[in-house]
């Protein structure tokens, strides 16, 4: 009896209103920070080795004084957030925004890629969709080749796909953007053929007893019906097209955009630079995501959906 | 009936279009530029076997019907392959396309008569879409040796085939080092410790609170990226594959095994408490089965991700064998046929992995409503 | 026991020749399953009169709802014959003769409940300010004036399925069908609305088709009752409640006569082994 009611007591206690959900994020990413600067410990421990020996071979260092060092080691293994931090600064500070040097003018192209890719691929997404709900023969001849096409892994593609569409002299930003487009679209198809077949059968035999014409339909029922659905999935797509486009810009040899700048940065073995663009493409992923998120806030409300559910 | 009628009237712009081909040359031969007509009696055959699904359709429940379309368009279908084979590349005329268009719009005629036709659902599905494959191909082989595409930009099917089979025992040493070695090993510790780790955490609310969000966060991380970084740390060999996919795989895993195991209601859990029974039993009877159906939907996820991390992380290192590795050198040698040879393994070892997973997930989860038909 | 008796007496509020606005005659409809067919609806013959208010009652399956929809055209009847003023269903639901009122209110969450009310009369074409006007009307007759702005999720249950009555009536058809349209409220909410329902075809003298599983609903709004039986669903009697005033209140319950009439449903009900276990 004693076991079980202490074993049930987190359910008892489930979901209290306080402590709110950002100490509870706050609190996972201290964390994380902490668990990164340990494991820099062991993971720069023999760059420093390897440094200190150049400086002066016949002398051995104490722990201590290994310990710290390995935390503003030069080139190091495993770069320490406020490493990352300070070459992000440094970089996207010390030359003008339209030099190839400055991050930003690389997050700029990278971002432009996914957003041309991203919109393409959500459109392509919503007029599949709409096809494969209206056509019978296209819902049985073409959906189950759509989820084929995406176990296909298709960033194995990129690589020639560039190479074919440079070879049609195609501007390097197209081609990234059909490689975020080829993965932007499948989600949104899926999510939007679940939403534009949502309506209940109530919802469809009252237009029904309208003798609402086909388009009546789609335009007052299936449409408004399946938004909810269509940004669920574009929340996806956003993110699969950063990775595409990513994808596209490390296979062409790394001109420009966050893929070329950590391909730059892995010729050289220069890890600091690679993690500076790895965490500024993270943050360009959730600033994206977080966009689609803030439309979808403000088409919802302007739909008059009922507001999120706090506890949610 | 109108919509019998219009499918009707479909039926006859077809058949006209793929008789009035007849009228110009269907290819023209390079050497001596003379025009050659479709063979006539292939496009009789075809026009007869056409006509009699027409006059079927009107019984639906005859299974001469479909027999005969399926007949037709094949029959149909194989004339400009077997006319293109004799006379080369690039030699398609006038003729020859509006043929093809005509043969379109029959491929979708009998796909629809197909889709209505057979009752069983798995079956017409599977029919249907193997007929939209099969045109699919058809296309792609009948348009690049039409028009001469060069096999730089789109190798034909039948080149990418040739090529499959030539170099049957490379490709099977690609696969093998790649699927083996780096997707199932990533693949599994990734999800493994990202479920494990779920388990750990749900245990403790204030964290899980915390996690959720930062997971999804996290999932829409490119994380692909780390693979540059990966190959320095871990080396160029598999173990470095492995690590990019592990990563990979487990953050969809963690969100997914955390929402699932969140699942089950407070009804539910209230049930459970009322027996007084401990967190083992609830864990296994309860939030176990109720975290199933988010765990497969992880595990999919994974499998396609798996691929692509194999692959991509190919790309940078320079390792001698490999799916990724293959299609990058081919592509510095432009031997495009066998990229696409390699594409092809990928995306037929891609489904199968993808269609096991699904199967086990039909075993286990079959209570679910999404698979209740 | 009372026998089955044909509607002889008139409802109270007309007082013209009656004219029939429903007719069925041998109407049957079967459903083909996979492994035997289902006799939803076996020889029905019904006329329903202008200005009449019709309860179709009956145990789940005896194909009370099946011949509401029959009526709406959402079915298809296999057999018999089916005329909805004159006309044949189809004819009827394009020229939009009906208004159909569901078992749940059926509203479209992203719109107002004004807009909801709009949306019959934006898909029949009508102009801006019309819509406007009728759907304020309408509005205020199912007492919801003032709510015209929100969404149907700020609403209870009870003021949602008036919503849904008031989008019914707001292109005024001379026919209401009503599927159970308060079944998932609570009974108090349920009276509430009896009442108001009742009040309503007082004031616009409409026909309705109301189907109900609950036999002090039936008797208490109805001028006659469609008692079914299951397997196969076929009609077990009609009952005439013109006993009753035409502008009963909910006390009407109490009296002799009211108690009479559900007795005789009731009973119908059990000639129809409706109270047999399955």
């Amino acid at each position: 009896m004693t076991t079980a009611a202490v074993a049930g007591a987190p359910v008892a206690r489930a979901i209290p209103r306080t402590p709110s959900r950002l100490a509870s994020i706050l609190t996972v990413l201290f964390g994380l920070v902490v668990i990164w600067y340990v494991a820099a410990l062991p993971m720069n421990a023999g760059q420093l080795t390897r440094q200190y020996a150049r400086i002066d071979p016949d002398r051995t260092f104490t722990f201590n004084e290994k310990l710290f060092a390995t935390w503003t080691v030069r080139r190091p293994m495993l770069p320490t957030p406020d490493m990352i931090l300070g070459d992000f600064w440094k970089t996207s500070t010390g030359a003008p925004i339209t030099s190839k040097r400055n991050l930003m003018f690389h997050v700029g192209v990278t971002a432009l890629a996914t957003t041309t890719g991203f919109l393409a691929g959500a459109l392509l997404g919503i007029a599949l969709a709409i096809g494969i709900v209206h056509l019978r023969t296209l819902d049985a001849s073409l959906m189950p080749w759509l989820i084929a096409s995406q176990t296909v892994p298709i960033l194995a593609i990129a690589p020639m796909l560039l190479a074919v569409l440079g070879a049609l002299s195609v501007s390097s930003l197209v081609a990234k953007a059909a490689i975020s487009m080829y993965l932007c679209f499948f989600p949104v198809t899926v999510s939007m053929v679940k939403g534009l077949r949502s309506p209940d059968r109530l919802s469809l035999d009252l237009m029904r007893t309208y003798s609402a014409t086909q388009a009546q339909l789609f335009v007052k029922l299936r449409w408004p019906a399946s938004i909810p659905f269509l940004f669920a999935s574009l929340k996806v797509a956003i993110a699969l097209g950063l990775v595409g486009a990513m994808v596209a810009e490390l296979s062409t040899g790394g001109q420009a955009g966050l893929g070329g700048r950590l391909l730059n940065a892995s010729y050289n073995g220069d890890m600091l630079h690679m993690w500076t663009a790895l965490v500024t493409s993270s943050i360009l992923a959730i600033v994206l995501v977080a966009a689609v998120s803030r439309i979808e806030r403000l088409v919802l409300t302007g739909m008059g959906s009922r507001p999120p559910d706090q506890n949610a | 009936m109108p919509r019998g009628l219009a499918g009707r009237a479909w039926d006859m712009l077809g058949l006209l279009l793929v008789l009035s081909s007849l009228i110009w040359p269907a290819v023209i031969d390079p050497e001596t530029g003379t025009g050659l007509r479709l063979f006539a009696s292939t496009a009789a055959t075809f026009a007869a076997l056409i006509l009699l699904v027409s006059l079927l359709t009107r019984n639906l429940a005859s299974p001469v019907a479909p027999a005969a379309a399926i007949l037709g368009v094949i029959a149909g279908a194989a004339a400009p392959l077997i006319l293109l084979r004799l006379t080369g590349p690039g030699s398609a005329a006038f003729g020859l396309w509006v043929y093809v268009a005509g043969l379109t719009i029959l491929i979708w005629r009998a796909m629809g008569v197909l889709s209505t036709l057979i009752d069983r659902d798995i079956v017409r599905r599977i029919l249907v879409a193997s007929v939209f494959g099969v045109a699919f191909v058809w296309y792609w082989q009948v348009i690049t040796i039409g028009f001469a595409v060069p096999s730089i930009l789109l190798p034909p099917p039948s080149m990418i085939w040739d090529r499959m089979v030539a170099d049957v025992h490379l490709l099977w040493g690609d696969f093998r080092l790649t699927f083996f070695e780096a997707v199932l090993t990533g693949f599994t510790i990734g999800s493994l410790s990202g479920f494990l780790f779920a388990v750990v955490v749900e245990r403790y609310p204030f964290l899980a609170r915390g996690l959720i969000p930062l997971g999804s966060a996290f999932s829409a991380i490119p994380i692909i990226a780390v693979a540059p970084i990966m190959i320095i740390w871990f080396g160029f060999g598999s173990s470095s594959k492995a690590a990019v996919i592990t990563l990979m795989t487990f953050f969809p895993m963690l969100v997914n095994a955390l929402a699932g195991l969140r699942s089950a209601d407070r009804m539910e859990l209230d049930l459970m408490r009322s027996y007084g029974a401990g967190y083992p039993t609830r864990f296994f009877k309860l939030m176990l089965p109720a975290a199933l159906p988010f765990v497969f939907n992880a595990l999919k996820i994974n499998s396609t991700l798996a691929m692509i991390g194999a692959i991509v992380a190919e790309f940078f290192g320079t390792p001698l064998a490999g799916m990724g590795f293959r299609i990058s050198a081919s592509i510095g040698r432009l031997q495009l046929d066998m990229v696409w040879a390699t594409i092809a393994v990928a995306a037929l070892s891609g489904s199968l992995f993808y269609g096991c997973i699904t199967l086990l997930e039909r075993r286990l989860t079959f209570w679910h409503p999404s698979l209740r038909t | 026991m009372p026998e089955p008796v044909q509607a002889i007496s008139r409802p109270a509020a007309t007082a013209a020749p009656a004219t029939p606005v429903i007719e069925a005659a041998d109407l049957s409809l079967t459903f083909q399953t996979a492994d035997s067919p289902v006799y939803a609806l076996s020889n029905i013959n019904l006329t329903i009169n202008q200005g009449d208010f019709v309860s179709l009652i009956g145990p789940s399956g005896c194909g009370k709802t099946t011949l509401l929809r029959v009526i709406a055209d959402l079915e298809q009847p296999t057999g018999g014959n089916m005329t909805v003023l004159g006309e044949p269903p189809d004819v009827a639901r394009q020229r939009r003769a009906y208004g159909y009122v569901f078992q749940a209110p059926a509203l479209y969450a992203w719109r107002t409940v004004e807009r909801n009310v709009m949306l019959p009369l934006e898909i029949m074409g009508m102009s801006r300010a019309e819509r406007a006007e009728r759907a304020q009307r309408y509005l205020a007759m199912v007492n919801l004036a003032g709510f015209e702005r929100k969404y149907p999720w700020q609403l209870s249950g009870g003021m949602q399925q008036r919503v849904s009555i008031a989008r019914a009536l707001s292109f005024e058809p001379g026919l209401l069908l009503m599927d159970e349209p308060f079944g998932a409220l609570d009974e108090i909410t349920r009276d509430h609305l009896n009442e108001q329902l009742l009040r309503l075809w007082g004031r616009t003298g409409k026909t309705i088709v109301f189907v109900t599983h609950s036999i002090p609903e039936a008797v208490f709004l109805s001028s006659r009752i469609v008692v079914m039986s299951p397997r196969p669903g076929r009609i077990q009697a009609e009952i005439d409640c013109s006993a009753l005033p035409p502008d009963r209140d909910l006390d009407v319950r109490e009296t002799s006569d009211f108690i009479e009439i559900a007795h005789e449903v009731r009973q119908a009900l059990r000639d129809g082994h409706s109270y047999d276990e399955d």
